[in-house]
This record gives structure tokens, C-alpha cells and sequence, in this order.
């Protein structure tokens, strides 16, 4: 029974990071319909600047998470404004979108490799202070509380933004339908920027976490989350952001218990991709999904 | 490496066939990796002659690619990309996990039978097949799919029908390309038929142009030459040669949107700029 | 006759669509189905060309059921449309939008193209013939080798006829073949369609241009909110109450 809780509290603890990775990726496509194919090096980066600014310019977390955060909503803006907002106009905008991601992407995974090099780095020791506590027989790090409750947090605001502000409105306004928005006076084209500003520094805020829960991370991290990343988002829904926190707990969990399961961590990534597949050939419009499938 | 530039300009064309009808599958490296590894697998294990593993390699990739086709291709764009992309993952994975395949090593000791002139004649038998295949009946097909899919249907068209045999033609050229890969280097391995590969595959497409058969050669060319020519000058491999294919994939996509073949066809790029008054 | 609709239904989740239509096309005619926005009618031509199903109800033409047919079927039994929306081929030339329409009608084997075989090029010349002859009878045969996208919007329309008329069919489906069209370029679609149907073809269209529709159809449904008002002559819709109420509401309705 313990071990059953622990898994849990594990999954929890990854499911949140994927379900805020999730949620970045869901939000562009929410609004544009176009798969950021970027995401994930902006998660890679996110996660090895903030690496770099506590060991090489001797930030403390508490600062170089949200510069870290801030840059990549700064990536996010680039990447808008070289993939993807010069090909709006065009009729096949959705695929030469998601084709000018892949190329960003590549761009991207470069500048990693050419910046901080192939081997994986790690926080300095003493980044966080860890904690830990055995709360009825499972083990809880302070990280791990933290790491959830930045998560959290982040996701709140970010659900409250949507709801509440004027700002977010005129997101969820572009979201529905991008023509109207145009005709009720809302600068979709900065609003486009800002949304990939949000989902970037979402994505690089996953990054930094998904580092210090790891402990390690690499230019090649961004491999690993991408897909699961689809999976998330396909399961909870294309465009649905509870859908992609609800997504990314379960697939955390399903991660962990297989993991758990099977004794072995091989099949581990099988997991993400039997699921992107099983749910794509039988509910792609994934669980909270908006029913209407893209077409291409 | 002029062997690599054929085999990847062969893999390229195998991915042409099914973008040719507007689908964007990135399985085919996976379908490389399964013929390779049936091909290896005859004739290491069963000491099969040369032209029955290439046999075998391709047939298992095409039989592969039937199966999977037939749920998989009812998918539209980006989600057709997402299963396909899950798809080679899961063979990668199997690659790693199975015995027979040798695992994360790979599979060792195949003889190094081919030869240069046979993956040259095998390209120049792919693309001239693909020519002809581009003006028969079923190309005009494929290419109407890509066009409207709800029109061609309309206009007689067996969407799924067509599609599938699209997706199974590519799905054997890349098995056939992957099985003589399989035979050029004495192993081969999972990283061979990676995500990587499937994303370079479709970055050759792109970047040589998708509407001629000469475009992916030209790209797959292009691509696989330049670190190497980077390198000649001194410019180290890794992040540049990565920077490089992303740069000019960002290039050709905004600027040559039907790929650099299109200097030499109609395929303009004011045609595709004339698009924009389309979408208003 | 050449086509039964025979109580056709179809419901969207809640929303009704189409109910119980019905009425008969008789061969080498003209037949109208004309409605106020939303009456259903291109639900109908979609169920009609086998994109959609119908929820209930049965479509026979030349005595065989076609409701249940997927739409490449329903094509190769001689039944082509046009689109409200058009859908030509947009990267293509007119000439090759209207070659890609031969597909039920032009060989083009792949075996003799990988032989280079002379027929091949006797073939392709003699498909080449039979579009551009498609595009004179829609008067476009100037614009063959440009993109189809250029076009205006009239032409654009007519290039979907053209195409469609690559497949020989013996009944044809017109889904606002002359929306947006200038009076003489309206007449000029009208003579194409007096033709065809003196040719023997079977037409059915859907148009809101009322002195189109009056002028050359011999037969005229009317449908209002999914279901059939009336059905027959241009005079006897014309002066049919309930068609003046639908479209005029009911205060002018003794008008």
C-alpha cells in the first residue's frame, strides 16, 4: 500500500511537470491551430540557461527561474516572429507552420549544443535545499512540494489570465475564431506574439523543473519530453488546457506504475507512445478535446 | 559518402510518394529500420542470399506498412505526423529490446555487399518509377488528394484506397532502402532509424521541393553533402551542421516554399504567393 | 425517372437538417431546388454525391440505391457536382484541374508509362484534347495553362463545371453554379446548361438567383427550414403561398 502511495505521489510529481510542458504546447495550438514543434527546445533551453545562471553567474534559483522563465518567452516571441507569423497569410499556413517549427526547433537543439555542449550538466549542489519527509510511509523532498506547487501556481494564473483579464479574453477571442476577433478591433497579431510569449515561458519553466527534479539535464532533453508532450495533449484534447494538466497528471502516473510494474524502465517510453497512438486511432479528440478534428 | 547521398536520396523519395497526396508520414525511417533489420536478420541468421533479404527486407517493411496504414491514414495532418512519429518510436524501442535485433548495439556482422552502381541503379530505377507513377492515373489521384480531398472523392477518387497503396509503395522503398543499408556498413543499429532521421527525411523533401522527383534527390544531396563540405573548410560538425539544415529549412520554407527544385519547374514561388488572396 | 429522393432525413445532434424530403427528377430535365439560407438544400446535394449520409430515407437513381454509396462510388456511377464554396484544385492549371476530373474516364495506366510506349503520348495528347474542348464549352479555354487560383471568382465557378463535365456524367449537380455572376455571364451558364440537357443530361441546381432558376428550370423544389414545400412547374411555384410566405414572411403572404 505504500508502495502504491508513493508511486502516486511520484506520478504527481512528474505529471506536473509534463502538464505545464503540456499546457504551453496546448495554448499555441489552441489559438492557431499549428503544433509548435519548437516547444521542446525551448524546454531544453529554458532548463540549461537557468542551469547556467546559478552556476556561472552565481544566481540563486529563486532569480534565474524567472529570468530563465522570461528568456523563453523571449524564444517564444522569435519563434513567432520568424516561423510563424510570416507564413499567416498563407493557405498551407498550417503545414509550412509546423514545417518552420521543425526548422526553429533544429535551430535551436544547435545553439544548445553549440552553447552548452553534448554532455548533460547539472545544478551546483545547494541550488535547492532539500527537505525531505515521511508523511505515512512515503517520502516527500521539499523539492518535489515545490516543484508541484510552482507548477500549480503557474497553471492558476495562468487559467485565472484566460478567464478574467481583457488580455485573455481577446486570446480566447482569436482562439475561437480569428477573422471576428480581427473584426471586434483586437490586435490579433500581438496577441498571437504575446500567446507564444506565455507558452514559451511556460515551456522553459518545465524545463527548469523537470532539471531540478532530474537532476541532470542535457541538449538532448527536449527529445524525451517532446513526444510525451504530444501524448499529454493529445489525451487531454488538442486545445484544452485543463485537459493538459488533467493529461499530463495521468500520464505522469501511468509513467511511474509502469515503471513500478514492469521492473524495468525500457518500456517507459513505450507508455507515451501506446498511448498518443491508441488514443489517436480511437478518441483523437482526446478527453476534453474540442470534438472537431484539424484537418491539414 | 556518396553512398550515404543515395541512400538517403532513396529514403527521400520513399517519403515523396506519400507527401506527393498531401500526407505527412514520418514513419518512414522506421520502415528503413524494419527492412534493414529483416534483411540483416536473413541473412546473418538464416544465410539468405543478398537478393532474398533485400526481398524479405522490403516486402516485411511493405507488409508493415499495410497494416499500419489502413487505421493510421484515416488521421488528418498533423495527427497522421503524431502516429507515425509514435510508430517509429515503438519500433526503435523493439529495435533496443529484442534479442534477434541485437539490441542497442544493433545487429553486427553483415557482409558488405553493396555496392555504389547498385544504390545508384536503385535510385535511378525509384525515380524514374516515380516519374512515371506522377503521370498515370493513380498520380494524378494522389495529387488531387493533396489538393481537396472531399473534391477528388467527388470526382471518383479512392481516397483510402489510394492513400494505403501510397503509403505501402513508400513504406517498400524505404525497406528496400534500409536493407541495403543494412548490407553497406556490416551493422546496423536503432540510432540509424531514429527520430532524427525521420525529421531529416522530411527536411530533404521540403528543401529539394516535393512536386518533382528530382526535388528529393536534390535535397537528400544538398543536406547530406554540406557538413561534409563544412567540414572540408574547416567548420566543425555538430551545432553547425545542425544550425545549417535548420537555417536552410527556415529559408526555403518562407522564401522557396516548393523547394529549390522549383528553379527549374513552373512550380514559382510567386505561384505560392499568390495563395494569400486565396485565404481572405 | 432518373433520381427518387424518398423521405430523406438528416439530423446534425440536435438540429434537424433535412426531413422527409422527397420528390422525383425526371431524365434529360432541369430540375431547381431552391429555399431561403439554411433550408438545407446543399445538405442535400452533399447526401446526393455520397459525402454525407443520410440519417433516414433512401435515394435511388436509375433504380439503385445511392444513399448508401461513399462518394468515389457515387461518381463512377455517372453523378458529378460542384461545390457552394468551390473546391478546384488550387495549385493546378485550369487545363490540369480539369485533366485531374478525367480520372473515371482516362486510363493513364501506369505499366505502358513505365515502357514508354507510343500510345502513351497519343493517349495523353487526346486527354489534352478533351479538356481543353471542356473549357471552351465554358469559355475558358484562354485561360488553360493558368492557376486555377488566378481566376475571378465567376471563372472559378465555371471551371468547377468544366471538371466536372470531365466525367461524362449523366446527372449533374449544380450547387450555385451562378452566384456572383454578372447577368451575361449568367446567361452564358444557362445556355451551357439549356445544352447539356438537350444533350441528354440530367441537371439538378441549387441557386438563389430566381430569374436563373425560373428561366431554364422545367421542374422546381422548394424546400424551407428541412423539409419540401412544394414541387413543380416555374409558374406553379411561383404562385405557391407557402413559397412566397418562406421567402417573404407571412404579412405579405396574400401579396
Amino acid at each position: 500500500m505504500n508502495l502504491l502511495a508513493q508511486q502516486l505521489v511520484n506520478g504527481l510529481f512528474i505529471g506536473s511537470v509534463y502538464g505545464l510542458f503540456a499546457v504551453g504546447y496546448t495554448l499555441v495550438f489552441g489559438v492557431l491551430d499549428i503544433l509548435n514543434m519548437a516547444h521542446a527546445a525551448v524546454f531544453t533551453l529554458g532548463g540549461l540557461s537557468a542551469v547556467w545562471l546559478v552556476q556561472s553567474a552565481g544566481m540563486s534559483i529563486w532569480l534565474a527561474f524567472p529570468l530563465a522563465t522570461l528568456l523563453a518567452g523571449g524564444l517564444g516571441l522569435l519563434i513567432n516572429a520568424a516561423a510563424f507569423a510570416p507564413l499567416r497569410r498563407r493557405a498551407d499556413s498550417q503545414f509550412s507552420g509546423l514545417i518552420s517549427s521543425i526548422a526553429m526547433a533544429i535551430i535551436f537543439d544547435a545553439a544548445a549544443l553549440g552553447l552548452f555542449g553534448a554532455r548533460s550538466v547539472r545544478f551546483p549542489p545547494g541550488t535547492v535545499k532539500v527537505h525531505i519527509w515521511q508523511i505515512a510511509g512515503v517520502t516527500i523532498t521539499s523539492l518535489q512540494v515545490g516543484i508541484v506547487l510552482v507548477a500549480a501556481l503557474l497553471m492558476v494564473v495562468l487559467t485565472l489570465f484566460l478567464q478574467r483579464s481583457r488580455t485573455g479574453k481577446a486570446i480566447r477571442t482569436v482562439a475561437e475564431n480569428e477573422r471576428a476577433a480581427m473584426l471586434l478591433g483586437v490586435n490579433v497579431s500581438g496577441i498571437i506574439a504575446f500567446t507564444f510569449f506565455i507558452s514559451s515561458a511556460l515551456g522553459g519553466a518545465a524545463g527548469v523543473l523537470y532539471g531540478l527534479y532530474f537532476d541532470s539535464l542535457a541538449p538532448d532533453m527536449g527529445r524525451a519530453i517532446e513526444l510525451k508532450g504530444l501524448a499529454v495533449i493529445v489525451l487531454g484534447g488538442m486545445g484544452s488546457i485543463p485537459g493538459a494538466i488533467l493529461g499530463g497528471l495521468a500520464f505522469g502516473l501511468s509513467e511511474v506504475l509502469t515503471v513500478a510494474v514492469s521492473g524495468t524502465s525500457n518500456l517507459r517510453d513505450a507508455v507515451a507512445f501506446t498511448v498518443l497512438f491508441a488514443i489517436l486511432l480511437l478518441r483523437p479528440s482526446g478527453l476534453l478535446g474540442r470534438g472537431k478534428l484539424r484537418e491539414a | 559518402m556518396i553512398n550515404f547521398i543515395g541512400i538517403n536520396a532513396l529514403l527521400a523519395l520513399s517519403l515523396n510518394v506519400t507527401l506527393a497526396a498531401g500526407m505527412l508520414s514520418l514513419g518512414n525511417a522506421a520502415f528503413a529500420g524494419i527492412g534493414g533489420y529483416t534483411a540483416g536478420v536473413l541473412t546473418v541468421h538464416l544465410k539468405a542470399p543478398f537478393i532474398l533479404s533485400l526481398c524479405g527486407g522490403t516486402l516485411m517493411a511493405g507488409l508493415v506498412g499495410l497494416l499500419l496504414g489502413m487505421p493510421v491514414l484515416r488521421l488528418k495532418g498533423v495527427f497522421l505526423a503524431m502516429a507515425t512519429l509514435a510508430f517509429g518510436e515503438v519500433v526503435r524501442i523493439a529495435a533496443v529490446n529484442l534479442d534477434i535485433t541485437g539490441g542497442a548495439e544493433g545487429l553486427t556482422g553483415i557482409p558488405n555487399i553493396t555496392q555504389t552502381w547498385m544504390i545508384f541503379l536503385a535510385l535511378a530505377l525509384a525515380a524514374y518509377f516515380l516519374a512515371a507513377l506522377r503521370r498515370s492515373r493513380i498520380g494524378w489521384g494522389l495529387v488531387s488528394i493533396r489538393e481537396d480531398e472531399t473534391a477528388a472523392a467527388c470526382l471518383g477518387v479512392d481516397i483510402t484506397y489510394y492513400k494505403v497503396v501510397a503509403f505501402t509503395i513508400g513504406a517498400m522503398m524505404a525497406g528496400f532502402a534500409g536493407a541495403m543499408y543494412a548490407h553497406l556498413n556490416y551493422l546496423i543499429t536503432p540510432r540509424d532509424f531514429g527520430f532524427f532521421i525521420a525529421v531529416d527525411l522530411l527536411v530533404y523533401n521540403i528543401v529539394g521541393g516535393t512536386r518533382v522527383w528530382c526535388g528529393p534527390i536534390l535535397g537528400a544531396a544538398l543536406l547530406t553533402a554540406l557538413p561534409e563540405i563544412l567540414r572540408g573548410i574547416g567548420v566543425a560538425a555538430g551545432p553547425i551542421r545542425l544550425a545549417v539544415n535548420g537555417v536552410v529549412l527556415l529559408l526555403v520554407i518562407l522564401f522557396l516554399p516548393n523547394g529549390l527544385a522549383s528553379f527549374f519547374t513552373r512550380w514559382r514561388p510567386a505561384a505560392a504567393k499568390a495563395v494569400s488572396s486565396e485565404r481572405i | 425517372m432518373i433520381l427518387s429522393v424518398d423521405n430523406i432525413s438528416r439530423s446534425f445532434g440536435g438540429v434537424q437538417a433535412l426531413l422527409d424530403v422527397s420528390f422525383d427528377v425526371a431524365p434529360g430535365t432541369i430540375h431547381g431546388l431552391i429555399g431561403p439560407n439554411g433550408a438545407g438544400k446543399t445538405t442535400l446535394i452533399n447526401i446526393l454525391s455520397g459525402v454525407l449520409p443520410p440519417t433516414g430515407g433512401q435515394v435511388l437513381y436509375q433504380g439503385q440505391a445511392l444513399h448508401r454509396l461513399p462518394a468515389h462510388q457515387v461518381a463512377a456511377l455517372g453523378v458529378a457536382r460542384t461545390f457552394q464554396n468551390i473546391r478546384l484544385f488550387p495549385t493546378m492549371t485550369c487545363l490540369e484541374n480539369v485533366q485531374a476530373g478525367q480520372h473515371l474516364t482516362a486510363q493513364r495506366s501506369l505499366m505502358p508509362r513505365l515502357l514508354r510506349l507510343p500510345s502513351v503520348g497519343r493517349e495523353d495528347r487526346e486527354l489534352e484534347e478533351r479538356a481543353r474542348d471542356n473549357l471552351v464549352r465554358v469559355g475558358l479555354e484562354d485561360k488553360a495553362s493558368q492557376p486555377a487560383r488566378g481566376l475571378s471568382y465567376g471563372e472559378r465557378r465555371r471551371l468547377e463545371i468544366a471538371r466536372a463535365l470531365a466525367l461524362n456524367p449523366r446527372l449533374l449537380l449544380l450547387d450555385e453554379p451562378v452566384a456572383g455572376m454578372r447577368r451575361g455571364e449568367a446567361a452564358e451558364v444557362a445556355d451551357l446548361v439549356r445544352s447539356l440537357a438537350q444533350g441528354g443530361m440530367t441537371i439538378l441546381l441549387i441557386e438563389h438567383n430566381m430569374a436563373f432558376v425560373m428561366e431554364i428550370c422545367s421542374c422546381i423544389t422548394v424546400l424551407n427550414f428541412g423539409r419540401v414545400i412544394t414541387t413543380g412547374s416555374p409558374d406553379t411555384v411561383r404562385r405557391h403561398r407557402d413559397v412566397i410566405e418562406a421567402y417573404l414572411g407571412s404579412e405579405r403572404a396574400d401579396a
